[in-house]
């Protein structure tokens, strides 16, 4: 019987197959349903690490120990786990060690689009890349016995469409995989220069023995059409090839990616009169092509950036296009959907207040409250990578702070998630370095933007068992900052009193709004502190309402402006109570629905 | 047989995930090779949503690709007009009435276009318009919204040979079943 999977389920359910004993990452769109699908299998045991470094070397320990193991992370955070994969090439593995990698052609949810490719290339780690669901777990499994064989981490890259399209795959049992014994051997595992001189010797005869696979393996395969057009390609490009050329063109697929297979791409280019290699971002087999003497067409006409979609592909060669694009009335007429903070989201109230201050650089983080970068707040003037606020605000309050006035203040703002992933080091930093910024954390008690996962501070794992919950304000105590404040983020008088009281400091102060996501489904323990969230209802009464839109400015979708009669309205389905607009309505036009008038 | 495309549009909780889970068990029962991709926003509630089915003897991309969808289901009519550009010259459009306004429209700085069957028609072949809310409150809830634009897709696409019937008994909750096969029916007769 066949199943319809995404990529990420099957990516989970070879890990399952594979016999893995061990899995960790850090949740990061597309990658982060592989964990959460993983985690049902009662077998495996799967977890949250606080972030892709710290997930990447708790899996090299459990290969080390002897156990099958799987990382897994978005492309930007395999940037985060670089330190220890560069070095864990050089170590090997005992147990088989797999990383799965996301990477984002066209930059859905992510702040950068680079090619992960070229990691494979700088640690000399071999490279896998499905196209679909079941060649996800086809490589996998095929990774885990080279890992073992070969003595070194691979990792399997997928995209977007191959995580989060759903394509057919058969099953198979697990296959139980023994722990291997353990030894200690310092020549191997302890890379200190007189032994890792000689492990890189190791790691570079093996990736011969690697060429030698990949001109081999089953995985590289040249597809006669008797066409004398050849066309390069792997993981969803294939498939966007094949849908648009068809039997037109003879095929070369790199399922084993790195290290390139020679042998392979000489014998395909000479048995054919043009070649085109059609890759996603970076033109990496191109110019390996290109290194090799073999003249390939490329990105001189496939972009550079974007997926290579059939009708990307269909235009770059020059073929008539099959869209017929909208009218210009049409187009005119469609607005866009931008996304927004739901109601009763806990960032509102914060950002809120913050947008009224002046003279705040407010330096920003990735999540959620990346939003309020945009109208109606135009709170956030920045973010670069996860954990970057806190420490990028203290580099900027240094400058700041040489002009004579010293007006200029910095607002950190970073979420629960993102300051246990790379926020305290950051907050280190200000401490240590003693940087006059305020520092916000955002604790919605979730990981949010990436749809609800567990995190160090909510008190349970990704198994959902109960485990430590981290307290924000004991940690930050702890470091040593004096100024530590807790605050309900929807009461807007108690934010702007910890505002007043922060900008009035001149040392390091953190403030934590605690107040739970809109969207989470609270633990019994969390129905008891935040009681009676989410369960009001506001209305606006339209005799008082004086029609001065101060309410649409805190970018709620329950609020109802209606254009004709002047006057807001809240949708009762979608309001939940949190009561920002109500405090910010200069004639207290809008109201609490009473209890008796709910029916 | 060439490759069939359907193209499913709408808003975070609409209940395009649930026609579409359906609609790709009916097609593999039928044995055909599937694809199925799903495009959403970030987690935020309300976001757009575009799903993309693909079946036939054998299904490469995973994606639609413009100007080739045989039917477009919108299930909210704003998300109709962003996707047009998706339906083949001889496609069908089926659109819900449904309006969801953004936020720019829900703050009074922007306009809901108010024309939108117009311009769909002036692009589409066919155009069905469908109240499903509507229809749906005659079978006694609305809950079944999504069904009945499932039986417009079965409809449109001529895969009336399929026992959806025992699809819907298979993988809804027993209370709804009945209900559910209804609303299938319903939307089936509205194209």
């Amino acid at each position: 019987m066949k199943h319809l999977m995404t990529g990420n389920e099957a990516l989970a359910r070879a890990a399952y197959e594979a016999g893995v004993h061990f899995a960790s990452g850090y949740p990061g769109t597309p990658s982060t349903e592989i964990l959460e699908n993983l985690a049902q299998y009662e077998e495996v045991y799967a977890e949250w690490a606080p972030n892709e470094k710290v997930a990447y070397e708790a899996a090299f320990g459990a290969s080390m120990a002897g156990g099958r193991s799987l990382v897994t992370m978005k492309h930007v955070g395999m940037n985060v786990a670089a330190d220890p994969m560069f070095t864990s090439a050089y170590l090997g593995v005992n147990g088989g060690m797999v990383v799965i990698n996301a990477d984002e052609p066209n930059q859905y949810s992510s702040q950068n689009e680079q090619d992960n490719r070229h990691y494979s290339r700088a640690t000399n780690i071999p490279m896998f890349e499905p196209s679909d669901s079941q060649e996800c777990i086809d490589m996998v499994k095929a990774a885990y016995d080279l890992s073992e064989q070969y003595d070194v981490p691979v990792i399997i890259r997928t995209t977007t469409r191959v995580n989060h399209s759903k394509s057919l795959v058969t099953w198979s049992d697990r296959q139980e995989i023994p722990v291997k014994p353990y030894e200690k051997n310092i020549a191997k595992y302890l890379a200190i220069p007189a032994f890792a001189r000689k492990m890189k010797v190791k790691l570079q005869e093996n990736l011969q023995k690697l060429e030698a696979y990949a001109n081999s393996c089953p995985w590289n395969v040249i597809e006669d059409n008797g066409s004398d057009m050849g066309v390069i390609c792997s993981g969803d490009c294939y498939l966007y090839a094949k849908e648009v050329l068809g039997e037109a063109a003879n095929y070369l697929k790199l399922g084993f990616s790195y290290p390139l297979p020679d042998q392979l791409l000489r014998q395909f280019a000479d048995s054919v009169e043009v070649l085109y290699v059609i890759e996603e971002v970076d033109p990496i087999v191109e110019n390996h092509l290109k290194s090799l003497g073999i003249p390939v067409i490329g990105k001189e006409i496939f972009p550079r950036n974007g997926e290579q979609l059939p009708e990307v592909i269909r235009k770059a060669m020059g073929m008539q296009s099959l869209a017929h694009p909208l009218d210009p009335e049409s187009q005119e007429a469609l607005i866009s959907r931008a996304p927004t903070l739901c109601a009763g989201c806990p960032h509102r109230g914060f950002a809120y207040a913050l947008s009224q201050r002046k003279n705040v650089m407010v330096s920003g983080d990735i999540g959620c409250y990346t939003l309020t970068g945009n109208p109606p707040f135009n709170v956030m003037n920045t973010n670069l990578c996860m954990g970057a606020s806190i420490s990028m605000g203290a580099g900027a309050q240094k400058v700041f702070n040489l002009n004579p006035d010293k007006k200029m203040r910095v607002v950190s703002m970073i979420g629960d998630s993102t300051f246990f992933h790379t926020g305290i080091n950051s907050l280190i930093e200000v401490l240590y370095n003693n940087a006059n910024t305020i520092n916000v954390i955002l604790d919605n008690r979730i990981t949010a933007m990436t749809g609800q996962q567990e995190n160090p501070g909510t008190g349970y794992s990704l198994k959902e068992n109960p485990a430590a919950a981290i307290d924000l304000e004991a940690l930050c105590r702890g470091l040593g900052l004096k100024n530590v404040r807790t605050i309900n983020p929807n009461h807007l008088k108690e934010v702007n009193e910890a505002l007043d009281w922060a900008f009035a400091l001149d040392e390091p102060s953190v403030i934590i709004t605690r107040w739970p996501c809109a969207l989470k489904k609270q633990k019994a323990e969390e129905k008891q502190e935040f009681a009676g969230s989410f369960q009001d209802r506001f209305f606006v009464d339209r005799e008082v309402c004086i029609g001065c839109k101060k309410c649409t400015k805190t970018g709620c979708p329950a609020i109802v402006y209606d254009v004709e009669r002047n006057r807001s309205g809240i949708d009762q389905n979608k309001c939940v109570g949190c009561s920002v607009c109500a405090q910010v309505c200069p004639v207290q036009a809008i109201q609490k629905v009473e209890p008796q008038a709910k029916q | 047989m060439k490759t069939r495309n359907i193209l499913l549009t709408g808003i975070g909780g609409q209940g395009t995930i649930l026609a579409s889970k359906l609609l790709t068990i009916g097609l593999m029962a039928e044995g055909y090779d599937v694809k199925m991709s799903e495009v959403h926003g970030m987690s935020q509630r309300e976001g757009p949503v575009l799903t993309h089915v693909r079946y036939g003897d054998k299904v490469y991309s995973p994606v639609v690709e413009k100007g080739t969808a045989d039917v477009l289901i919108g299930f909210e009519q704003l998300e109709v007009l962003r996707n047009l550009d998706y339906l083949s010259a001889e496609g069908t459009v089926v659109m819900n009435t449904a309006q969801v306004d953004p936020i720019g429209v829900l703050s009074g700085l922007e306009k809901y276009p108010e024309n939108i069957e117009d311009l769909v028609r002036k692009h589409a072949k066919r155009l069905v318009v469908v109240d499903a809310s509507a229809e749906a409150e005659k079978l006694g809830t609305r809950r079944v919204m999504n069904i009945i634009l499932l039986g417009t897709i079965v409809k449109s696409m001529g895969l009336e040979e399929i026992d959806w019937h025992k699809i819907i008994a298979e993988n809804v909750k027993e209370d709804f079943i009945a209900v559910n096969q209804k609303a299938l029916d319903l939307g089936m007769s509205l194209v």
